[in-house]
């Protein structure tokens, strides 16, 4: 393996090898196997309890693993004591010296690297211009807003040039309007230095909107691997499918060819080789709706009707609920920007006409 | 699959290694430390107890031959009396202070409440001087004890009066914190229901309040049942538990019996503690993170009526304090009350007590930064740094163990266990750092709480941050944690003084002739009847104790201010 960085392909920035977890009977993580791109931002997606905190504590050494292997740009760091690896970690809150300037914050790990004084006011100037705040230095932390406050946590972090950096939630503790601003510079930021960077959120937007890749986490084990349009678009497991977005699931029975029931309904999707007869949850998500403008509703494959029994209003659509002919009471959520509800006339109570794109139906086998 | 790089060591690995080592090292330290110098010696107590003496096992007969004396009966049964009726008379005074303070619209909070602390400053004894000089054989309020059928103020009334002041401040402060929690949210619902303040009284005042009340009635009980000063000044033939251990190790000798009594006594202060523990635990969830501080919006009749009551009790404190004072500055009271300042001169050498004072000062000052420093990193390590984990609670529980023993046990503890001719700490005996010891473990609970809580508002990742950024722990805690923990370090350190400077029931066992320090004196001065030079030396301590306070309290006005740029406004 030795010629493996002479002539193979450069290693990974991170690699996790059959970490497990276990803190006295409760299983935290189960074998997970990663491997991190140099350059590329990932998200460690999940509801709380997943798992992902403590993944990301693992990495940085900040806990043990019960069983594994880090392994960080070829070396192996499993029992390295958090100082002996290299990373940059930013927490959700901010964690800055409040005794110290701002100033002090950002040169507080190059100060320890007995480097010149010019050297190191040059680097701080640097990088709080990097984060947009250059006359924040004689500050206090408790002088700047939160965001504030997290930009600075970021170029603490990023000081001492380490090759990974960690985000542990660090937007959860800000206002919708400053995570959002937060988000673009944080991204932006990592592209520009193609530092290779792990984010742990809840927040699904977030997760889709920044990252090169999710990982879907679920109870210990990681659910998926993918772009976040990979995630959304074809969830791997129920699971993921219900956590990212909006999802109808529907009973239905395997006609074979890709042909379901659906009460009396027949939809007809890819056909993916579940045997006829068997018992599948079609998966399908409210906006994978065939516009009505592309031609008359009824002659498309998967027409349906139904009468919209509620209608909620949501800011930039409506979200119908459809009691669909032939359903035998499955509901069925469809979106409608407001003026495809204006045109189509979709009401409470209103009788209304629409297509199912069968190409994104996504099947999984059981009942439950 | 393993690559050269695997087998390299990493980088710095070896300093990080000293570094966890020193983490690590610092917990085992404290740890042994508290092993050494609170465990054992309340082992030891165990072990005599169950031994004759000549150290053979014996089984429970030391207990059997002390149950069946008459002794036990006479002391047992005054001992319970005496703290039951100073709970009684503490905690309903105490709590309408405190209700006048949290829930009243009154003039001057601050002032009384300052008033209140006074008594935590003087040693108890003082309140017994003073009792005995308002109502003693020549007190000139004696006559007010006949209105209530009291023959003389020796016993039992006496002992009552004076743990009742010295008690008072520790189950106001208690009272305090205990009403200073209430949703504002609760009496905003009860008003929209129309109300009467009776009823909101009894509904969501008293039951939110009643932790604090059962934890204020049982820090008195237990202070009252292992008092030593009070019963020794003015329990005239009244015999209390905490006499009779005194009188068997220190008088006769008697280890065995000692250990026995000590055991007696460390039974309701455990369950004292027990339950206030868990009615502790039951306080944390009362309040929660959405919920409104109550203020209280003026009453005329209620507020003129707890101002009337606040200003009496304010009265009452000042004339104990001040009548002790005053005491120690006249001739001959009551006969010749011309000012003199024998007692603090000639007094003091008549008794061989004239270097009590400055023991006093060396021992609390040496309390106050040994204690400070070793209690602040003892909190800080078992809060902040990681590994050892299995050390961890043990650590807890002995820093936890001080606050349930009653200093006259801790005190016999060392007793038995460093004056035992076997026990190479034996040199110990009999020296100052003997009793600078015992008295920092003595108060070490509550300084270790009072640290941790103060560590435990430092944002959890800082140690965290620091290894990423691969700066030491210790230099983030010089560098942070010190800095901003400052106000707190003094404060532990102010407590200690204070307490060392008062406190009595530990050292009285382990003093030598030439390491006697001020609130021991009291003692000795008060049973060769130089009442006058004993309330000098009560003086003494009261006006150094204040001195200390203010002084603290002054630097941490100033700390607080000159570093206002980065504490902020809201924090």
């Amino acid at each position: 393996m030795a010629s493996a960085s002479e002539s193979g392909p450069a290693p990974d920035a991170l690699r996790l090898e059959g970490i497990h977890k276990v803190f006295g009977n409760f299983v935290a993580l189960q074998s997970i196997d990663l491997a991190i791109h140099p350059g590329e931002l990932v998200c460690f997606l999940g509801p709380s309890g997943c798992g992902k905190t403590t993944l990301l504590r693992i990495i940085a050494g900040l806990e043990t693993q019960t069983r594994g292997r880090v392994i960080q740009n070829g070396r192996d760091v499993s029992s390295a004591p958090p100082a002996a690896r290299d990373y940059g970690i930013v927490f959700q809150s901010y964690a800055l010296f409040p005794n110290l300037t701002i100033r002090a914050n950002v040169a507080y790990g190059l100060v320890n690297r007995r480097k010149a004084k010019a050297e190191i006011d040059a680097r701080v100037r640097e990088l709080l211009t990097l984060v947009g705040l250059p006359d924040a230095g004689p500050k206090y932390p408790s002088q700047m807003s939160g965001g504030q406050q997290q930009r600075v946590a970021l170029a603490r972090a990023l000081a001492t040039s380490p090759s990974l950096l960690l985000l542990d939630e660090p937007l959860s503790a800000l206002d919708a309007k400053e995570r959002e601003r937060l988000r673009g510079e944080i991204r932006q930021l990592q592209r520009r230095l193609r530092v290779t960077t792990v984010m742990v959120t809840h927040d699904q937007e977030e997760a889709l909107s920044m990252s090169d890749r999710v990982i879907v986490m679920n109870q210990g084990t990681i659910e998926q691997v993918g772009t976040p349009l990979e995630a959304y678009e074809r969830p791997a497991t129920p699971f993921v499918a219900d956590f990212l977005g909006k999802v109808n699931v529907l009973k239905a029975v395997c006609l074979g060819e890709g042909r379901y029931r659906v009460g009396s309904v027949e939809l007809v999707t890819e056909a993916n080789g579940i045997a006829p007869g068997e018992t599948v949850r079609l998966y399908l998500r409210p906006e994978d709706r065939v516009l009505a403008d592309s031609g008359p509703v009824e002659q498309m494959p998967n027409a349906l009707a139904g009468i919209v029994r509620r209608l909620d209003f949501l800011g930039t659509y409506f979200l119908a609920s459809f009691d669909v002919d032939g359903f035998d009471g499955q509901r069925l959520l469809v979106y409608f920007s407001l003026n495809q509800a204006l045109e189509l006339g979709v009401h409470e109570g209103a009788r209304v006409g629409f297509a199912l794109r069968g190409e994104r139906v996504r099947v999984f086998a059981g009942a439950e | 699959m393993s690559t050269l790089a695997d087998r390299r060591p990493a980088w710095g690995l070896s300093a990080t290694w000293g570094e966890a080592l020193a983490a690590r090292g610092g917990l085992v330290l404290l740890c042994a430390a508290l092993i050494v110098f609170l465990a054992l010696p309340l082992a030891t107590i165990l072990m005599r107890s169950v031994e004759d003496r000549g150290g053979t096992f014996v089984g429970l007969a030391n207990f059997a031959a002390y149950f069946a004396s008459p002794a036990f009966a006479r002391s047992g049964v005054n001992t319970l009396t005496f703290a039951g009726l100073t709970t009684i008379f503490t905690v309903p005074l105490a709590f309408v202070f405190a209700f006048a303070i949290q829930r009243s619209c009154i003039p001057w909070k601050g002032l009384w409440r300052n008033i209140a602390l006074i008594p935590i400053l003087a040693p108890s004894m003082l309140a017994a001087l003073s009792f005995i000089y308002l109502f003693g054989n020549q007190g000139w309020l004696k006559v007010v004890l006949g209105w209530f059928g009291v023959a003389t103020v020796y016993g039992l009334p006496g002992m009552v009066l004076a743990m009742t002041f010295a008690s008072f401040p520790h189950a106001v402060m208690i009272l305090l914190a205990g009403l200073a929690l209430s949703d504002a949210r609760l009496y905003e619902a009860a008003d929209s229901m129309a109300t009467p303040e009776w009823r909101k009284f009894l509904t969501i005042t008293l039951p939110g309040a009643r932790y604090g009340i059962i934890s204020a009635a049982m820090v008195v009980f237990t202070m009252a049942i292992s008092e030593f000063g009070v019963p020794k000044v003015i329990g005239g033939n009244y015999s209390v538990l905490a006499i009779d251990i005194y009188k068997q190790v220190i008088g006769q000798q008697n280890f065995q019996t000692g250990a026995v009594v000590g055991l007696i006594l460390l039974i309701p202060a455990l369950a004292a503690f027990a339950i206030d523990h868990v009615v502790r635990a039951k306080q944390k969830a009362l309040l929660t993170a959405r919920s409104v501080p109550y203020a209280p919006r003026p009453a005329l009749v209620r507020d003129r009526m707890l101002l009337l009551f606040v200003i009496l009790m304010s009265m009452a404190m000042l004339l104990v304090i001040g009548m002790a004072v005053c005491g120690s500055f006249v001739k001959i009271w009551p006969y010749n009350l011309s000012f003199t300042l024998n007692h603090y001169t000639y007094g003091f050498e008549e008794a061989g007590v004239d270097h009590a004072y400055r023991n006093s000062l060396i021992l609390a000052g040496w309390c106050a930064l040994l204690g400070a420093v070793i209690t602040f990193s003892g909190a800080y390590w078992s809060e902040k740094t990681r590994g050892a984990q299995a050390l961890r609670p043990v650590v807890h529980l002995l820093a936890m163990m001080p606050m349930a023993v009653p200093g006259l046990v801790l005190g016999i503890g060392y007793i038995l266990f460093f004056n035992n001719p076997s026990n190479p700490l034996g040199m110990l005996y009999g020296t100052m750092t003997i009793l600078v010891l015992s008295t920092i473990v003595h108060f070490y609970s509550t300084s270790h709480l009072t640290a941790v809580t103060a560590l435990k508002q430092l944002d959890n990742e800082f140690e965290s941050v620091s290894a990423s950024l691969k700066v030491p722990f210790y230099k983030t805690f010089w560098r942070v944690t010190v800095p901003v923990c400052l106000p707190t370090v003094l404060d532990i350190g102010r407590y200690y003084f204070v307490n060392a400077m008062t406190t009595i029931s530990v050292v009285v066992f382990l003093y030598a002739p030439k390491t006697m320090v001020a609130s021991i004196s009291i003692v000795k001065l008060e049973e060769s009847g130089m009442v006058n030079a004993a309330s000098a030396m009560a003086t003494l301590i009261v006006a150094t104790s204040a001195v200390v306070t203010i002084g603290t309290l002054a630097a941490e006005a100033w700390l607080l201010r000159s570093s206002q740029a980065w504490r902020g406004t809201g924090k």
